[in-house]
């Protein structure tokens, strides 16, 4: 067992262990149908933390996330009342959001700035973009919205892979062989684990940099274009501290928030970990919803920590 | 090694200045291939400048560079590492998070259909740590491994198939002992197999170990170069520090001192890879100098006695009671200051003002929670900025505006204000000009009149012949000798580094 994979089984053992307590405590709970509705529900948001992975592989972090699946979503929706075709634009958003995504990481690496504050920047900006477009809820109302929602694989068992989790797991897919199989991906590992070392190595900080940023904005504005189609609606509000979660689930899929330590496949289960805990507080119905949050919470405190000894016991950071 | 071949590397009339200061001036350099060349020099020489020129990381601004006795251009790094030189820099540059394989293959992954195959890449890394007698499983993550085995996947990485120069710069400056044979075993093979090596160390016993040939530069120009077995120890350190500087000041006190009581005592303090275990006795109103060449040891011996780095075997012992576990604020509790190096990154706050800079020992001293008045605050920076006659328009101006002979003045007075009872400097004079430098000295005397034990690391000999009242010389990373009052010379010292 080689110790890059320790915390991805960590990931999956808690995964496992909270949807069999589940299947335990109330009935119903442990099947395809609940799986099913796991990875729909949260399928935009895994997507999202598909990017942001990259982003925190390199050593980076963005905030713009949750404002890029607002802006997508209102976006869509105005261009759906003007007549365009849900493909169209979500084929020009998720060029915009490739777009602003280099930007944010052409200006973190001309600049030599934290990617804390440029993409907090971004979170002001696009949020305050979606205000601009619009302030209410506007629908789409194209019969492709509807044809998107119906399409579905069915499992043997009851439930049924959604059209909006078959995105994910494509663009899962996607994001693995980058990751894993390509020298880009490679490159991405070496700077986030040591920048300097990986230039002098001959690595193109700035096209790397500004790749996986750009690689960020196309994920989270995959993530809006789902959001969008799946609730059938652009809401200036929606992803609201989407970037938090997205955040919370690549860590809890055992990427390291230091970089250039973590696996892709990681975050799916990190994203489905967050959505199985306020599955299981709203099958039971009589707990508050609070405590959705502090379950995840806890649960981040947890990871941390065992990722921090994981670390020091086997030597995967820096020797200081 | 045969002499009608041509020499692998020639280097003719090399020259180089940086914004009109040269650094290089007219140095020849030939390596042969199978040979190992030692390139020596103190800091500055411009060792690193030669060895970025043949490596293609500079271009030189005249001379030439002949590769097997063809004419050669090199513009970049890439290009010389495609002409075969390969160059590893001192400290292990690879990713310690990657796996041994992906840190020796990045960049240059073996693909097939355009995806990386890692089957391949391990493949690959393996062959490679083979040629270095090296098998290590290639999965696990590089920092995993100890130093040694670091520096020779460092140097994996840059030993290509066609590999014919490779350029070690201080490959063993983070090793053991025991390391550093493991790497010698390794570089006797590449030798063998005609490569041609250039290293660059300042441990002589290591130099005089490995290498067939030594060039030493200094002040830009080639001094001498000679084979090994020809060039005796001490010539070598007379090539190093050079004579033209030889005016040896007249010490102030010549006769020795009655020594006070012993102060801070160090037995067998030492720590791995920094500095083997040594005796040291500092005594009230006595100077003690450290010399030694670059890397010898001064500025780690200085550290382990503020305890600024931990010791790992012996004991410190104060007015004959042992201090625990050091650190600076204990250190600085129990009367012991410390004057760093590298004033800028250690020992300075160059946007405090001078008041508060001089103010930062003395609080730590007291703790935070009893903070000093501001009224007194500003007393005690006055006094000091008068005693040892800082020149700052006033005591709020930030530090960094002030020139380098102030600002190591500001460095002195914050040690001097929390009034130590021990003092140690490390190159209290770097970087200050001569007038500036005059006044340190004369205030380290007068220190040391007033009862201080004071404790001098320099890599300036006349500094120490000038302060000292007693000299502990070190040689890698050793105390090899002390000697004190009418024996502390150029001469004797030179003769305890040589190791005469």
């Amino acid at each position: 067992m080689r110790v890059r994979y320790l915390p991805l089984l960590a990931t999956m053992t808690v995964f496992a262990a909270l949807f069999v307590t589940g299947g335990v405590f109330y009935k119903h709970f442990f099947t395809t149908l609940v799986l099913g509705h796991i990875l729909a529900d949260n399928a935009f948001i895994i997507i999202a933390a598909i990017g942001t992975t990259f982003v925190i592989l390199s050593g980076g972090i963005d905030l713009s996330i949750g404002s890029m699946i607002g802006f997508v979503g209102v976006v869509m929706a105005n261009l759906d009342a003007a007549g365009w075709h849900p493909l169209a634009s979500a084929a020009l958003m998720l060029a915009f959001g490739l777009a602003y995504g280099a930007f944010q990481g052409f200006v973190i690496d001309f600049c030599k700035v934290q990617p804390f504050i440029i993409t907090l920047a971004g979170l002001f900006l696009l949020r305050g973009a979606c205000f601009m477009v619009n302030i209410d809820s506007v629908p789409l109302r194209h019969p492709f919205v509807d044809a998107f929602a119906d399409l579905y694989i069915p499992f043997p068992t009851g439930g049924f892979l959604t059209s909006s989790a078959m995105v994910m797991l494509a663009a899962l897919a996607a994001a693995v062989v980058i990751a894993h199989f390509t020298r880009f991906g490679a490159k991405v590992y070496a700077i986030g684990g040591d920048p300097a070392s990986a230039e002098l190595m001959g690595v193109p900080a700035r096209r790397t940099i500004v790749s996986v940023y750009a690689l960020g904005g196309f994920y989270s504005a995959l993530g809006g274009v789902i959001y969008a189609l799946y609730t059938s609606s652009g809401y200036p509000l929606a992803g609201t501290g989407n970037e938090l979660s997205a955040i919370a689930a690549v860590v809890l899929g055992g990427t390291l928030l230091s970089g250039g330590v973590g696996l892709v496949a990681g975050t799916l289960f990190g994203g489905m970990i967050l959505g199985l805990i306020s599955t299981l507080i709203n099958f039971n119905g009589s707990l508050n919803s609070a405590w959705i949050m502090i379950s995840g919470g806890a649960l981040l405190f947890v990871f941390i920590v065992i990722q921090k000894l994981l670390v020091s016991s086997f030597g995967l950071g820096r020797a200081s | 090694m045969t002499s009608d071949q041509p020499p692998r590397v020639e280097l003719v009339g090399i020259s180089k200045a940086f914004a009109g200061v040269p650094a290089l001036d007219r140095v020849d350099f030939t390596l042969h291939p199978g040979e190992v060349h030692a390139l020596l020099g103190e800091n500055g020489a411009g060792k690193s400048t030669l060895i970025k020129i043949m490596t293609g990381a500079l271009a030189a601004d005249a001379g030439e560079m002949r590769l097997d006795g063809r004419a050669v251009a090199v513009g970049s790094t890439a290009e010389a590492r495609a002409l075969g030189i390969s160059t590893v820099y001192q400290e292990v540059n690879l990713v310690p998070t990657l796996s041994v394989a992906r840190n020796v293959t990045l960049g240059r992954e073996p693909r097939r259909f355009g995806l990386i195959s890692w089957r391949a890449a391990r493949e690959k890394a393996r062959a490679r740590l083979k040629r270095l007698s090296l098998e290590i499983d290639v999965e696990r993550a590089l920092g995993s491994f100890p130093v040694a085995v670091q520096q020779l996947v460092a140097i994996a990485r840059a030993l290509e198939e066609d590999s014919r120069v490779l350029v070690l710069d201080e490959p063993t400056a983070s090793l053991d002992a025991q390391e550093t044979r493991l790497l010698f075993r390794i570089l006797r093979d590449l030798k063998a197999q005609g490569m041609a090596v250039v290293f660059i160390s300042h441990f002589l016993d290591q130099v005089y170990e490995i290498s067939d040939r030594i060039s030493v530069l200094r002040n830009g120009r080639l001094v001498g170069s000679a084979a090994t077995a020809a060039l005796p120890q001490r010539e070598l350190i007379t090539l190093m520090l050079g004579r033209e500087l030889e005016r040896v000041e007249q010490r102030a006190a010549a006769a020795p001192k009655a020594a006070g009581a012993p102060v801070l005592a160090a037995e067998k303090l030492g720590r791995r890879r920094w500095i083997e275990p040594f005796d040291l006795v500092l005594r009230a109103g006595e100077a003690i100098g450290l010399a030694g060449l670059l890397g010898s040891g001064r500025t780690e011996t200085a550290k382990l006695i503020f305890g600024a780095v931990r010791a790992d075997s012996g004991r410190l012992t104060l007015d004959g009671a042992p201090l625990g576990h050091a650190s600076p604020r204990r250190a600085l509790r129990r009367g012991i200051a410390f004057c760093p190096e590298d004033r800028k990154a250690e020992g300075l706050v160059l946007d405090l003002s001078v008041r508060e800079n001089i103010l930062l020992a003395l609080q730590t001293k007291r703790g935070w929670l009893r903070p000093l008045p501001r009224d007194e605050q500003r007393r005690l920076a006055e006094a000091m900025i008068e005693a040892l006659g800082i020149a700052t328009s006033d005591a709020e101006k930030p530090v960094g505006q002030l020139s380098g002979g102030n600002q190591q003045k500001v460095v002195l007075a914050r040690a001097l204000a929390s009034k130590p009872r021990v003092l140690v400097l490390d190159e209290p004079t770097r970087g200050i000009d001569v007038g500036a430098h005059a006044e340190i000295v004369a205030l380290v005397r007068r220190l040391c009149a007033e009862g201080l034990a004071l404790l001098v690391a320099s890599s300036e000999l006349d500094e120490i012949v000038a302060v000292s009242d007693r000299v502990a010389v070190l040689r890698d990373r050793r105390i090899v000798g002390e000697i004190a009052g009418a024996e502390i010379t150029r001469e004797t010292i030179i003769e305890l580094i040589a190791g005469g």
